[in-house]
Parts: C-alpha cells; sequence; structure tokens
C-alpha cells in the first residue's frame, strides 16, 4: 500500500534547499465527484485500495460529496499515477497533481 | 437482489434479469472493443485523463496503461456474462473475488449508461422516470432509466452481500 504520511519539508531560507523541496513537493491523487456512483460503493473502494478504515474512508467520501472532490493519497508521482489507475478499474474519476 | 449465503453473495434472477444483464454487459464489451472511440462521452468516463490540464502527459500516460485498464474492464464484463445463469434464469453464486468483479462491470455498465442518459447531480431518478413514462411509456428511454436504476439496486444489494461479515 501507498504510505500516506506526506513528507514533512521544513521551511528553509537558502534558494537550493527551496529548489529541491520543490521538486519533492508531493504529488496527490484526487477523485472527482460524479453524479453515478454510489457512495456506498466509493466507501467501499476507499477502504479497499488504500486500507483505510471505514471512518476515513467514509469520511473522505463526504468530503467528494459536498466539496466536489478530495485528496485520496499523496506521495511519489508513480505511486499516484498508479493509484488513479486502480481507481479508474474501480470506474471512480481520478486525477493526479501536485499539492 | 444479492444476499450473503457462508462465503458467497447470491441472487436469484428472472429471465428478464438474465437478459437486461447480459445485454448491459455485452454493450460494456462491445464499446471497449469494436466501437472502442476516444471522442465518445462514455469513453472519456470510463478512461478519464489523468491529468486534465496536461494534455501531453494524460497522452503519454495513456499510452502506457489504456491497453491493460481496457482488459480490466473487459475481463469484469466477461465475469457478468459467464456468472449468469441460463436464459430461463437461475442463481448465481459469488465468491468474494467474483462478487468484486461484478462490483466493478456493474459500476462501469451504469457509468455508460449514465453518460448516455444525461444523468447528472441534479437528476432524481423516481421524477425522470415518471416524466418519461408520461410522455411514451413505451419509450426506449423508459427502459433504459428503468435498467439504470435495476443495476443500481443491484450493484448496492451485492455491495451489502459482499461486506456482511456474519
Amino acid at each position: 500500500m501507498v504510505s500516506m504520511t506526506a513528507p514533512q519539508v521544513a521551511p528553509v531560507e537558502s534558494p537550493d534547499v527551496e529548489e529541491e523541496s520543490a521538486e519533492e513537493r508531493p504529488w496527490v491523487t484526487i477523485v472527482w465527484n460524479d453524479p453515478v456512483n454510489l457512495m456506498s460503493y466509493v466507501t467501499w473502494v476507499f477502504q479497499k485500495l488504500f486500507g483505510y478504515s471505514r471512518d476515513k474512508a467514509e469520511k473522505l467520501m463526504l468530503d467528494v460529496h459536498h466539496k466536489g472532490k478530495a485528496v485520496v493519497s499523496s506521495g511519489a508521482r508513480e505511486l499516484m499515477e498508479h493509484d488513479a489507475s486502480r481507481l479508474h478499474t474501480y470506474g471512480l474519476w481520478a486525477t493526479v497533481d501536485h499539492r | 437482489m444479492f444476499h450473503r449465503e457462508g462465503r458467497y453473495c447470491v441472487a436469484s434472477f428472472a429471465p428478464d434479469e438474465v437478459r437486461v444483464l447480459r445485454k448491459v454487459a455485452t454493450e460494456v464489451v462491445g464499446l471497449l472493443t469494436d466501437g472502442f472511440d476516444h471522442d465518445d462521452p462514455v469513453v472519456e468516463r470510463l478512461f478519464p485523463d489523468i491529468y486534465p490540464e496536461d494534455a501531453r502527459n494524460s497522452a503519454d500516460f495513456r499510452r502506457y496503461t489504456e491497453g491493460d485498464l481496457k482488459t480490466s474492464k473487459i475481463d469484469q464484463a466477461g465475469a457478468v456474462l459467464a456468472g449468469l445463469p441460463s436464459a430461463t434464469g437461475g442463481d448465481v453464486r459469488l465468491d468474494a473475488e467474483s462478487a468484486e468483479a461484478w462490483l466493478r462491470a456493474l459500476n462501469d455498465a451504469r457509468l455508460a449508461m449514465g453518460v448516455r442518459l444525461g444523468i447528472d447531480h441534479d437528476t432524481q431518478l423516481e421524477e425522470e422516470l415518471d416524466e418519461a413514462v408520461l410522455r411514451d411509456p413505451t419509450s426506449s428511454r423508459v427502459f433504459q432509466l428503468s435498467v439504470y436504476a435495476y443495476l443500481g439496486y443491484l450493484q448496492e444489494s451485492l455491495l451489502n452481500a459482499l461486506i456482511d461479515r456474519e
């Protein structure tokens, strides 16, 4: 499973390090609201694919439902692309972005 | 509708239901194979751009992954076709793996129908169906809307049966 903890990069002044930290900004997988997917199904998919507790999965589903989208995972770009692909297999509308 | 029996999700299907499920699963396979067209809004929904504001990276990603995604979706629709009873109806018994394939396949079928029917966030399915019946009870839209509603109930019942660990 993908690690869910975003790297904690302390703010720094040095331009060199800043550049590096920009490259290390985590990527995120976003799930968008759509009018067809069942709320119960979306919750189940989050539990299934990410190993989230029912509470956490349900909260994410409600975020998608009420806010139109939610970040469901974060980390390296390749991992986010992999997550989005898996979500597409389940019919969720997922995209990848920089946080 | 599905219920749980031991480790299986079980449902009994009437001939009409078998016919409808065979039809929608076959249509999904059709639009993923011979009828595959990137300009089809259904295909756009089932295969979303991964970078909505970056067409080039989306296309690159699609080049590497679309084949696998298409294969998964054909396989899951195939799991429904393979699991259905004969045209005279009968029981379906799904283990967890098959139940998950059916859930994904039913979802794909609903997404495809949802796009074709113009389902949006304001759609009230029952009202939509009532209106369509008033206009013409024999119309294809009435049939499609009722199939769409049926698939939603079926998917929900299968999910409930699957997560019922008792």
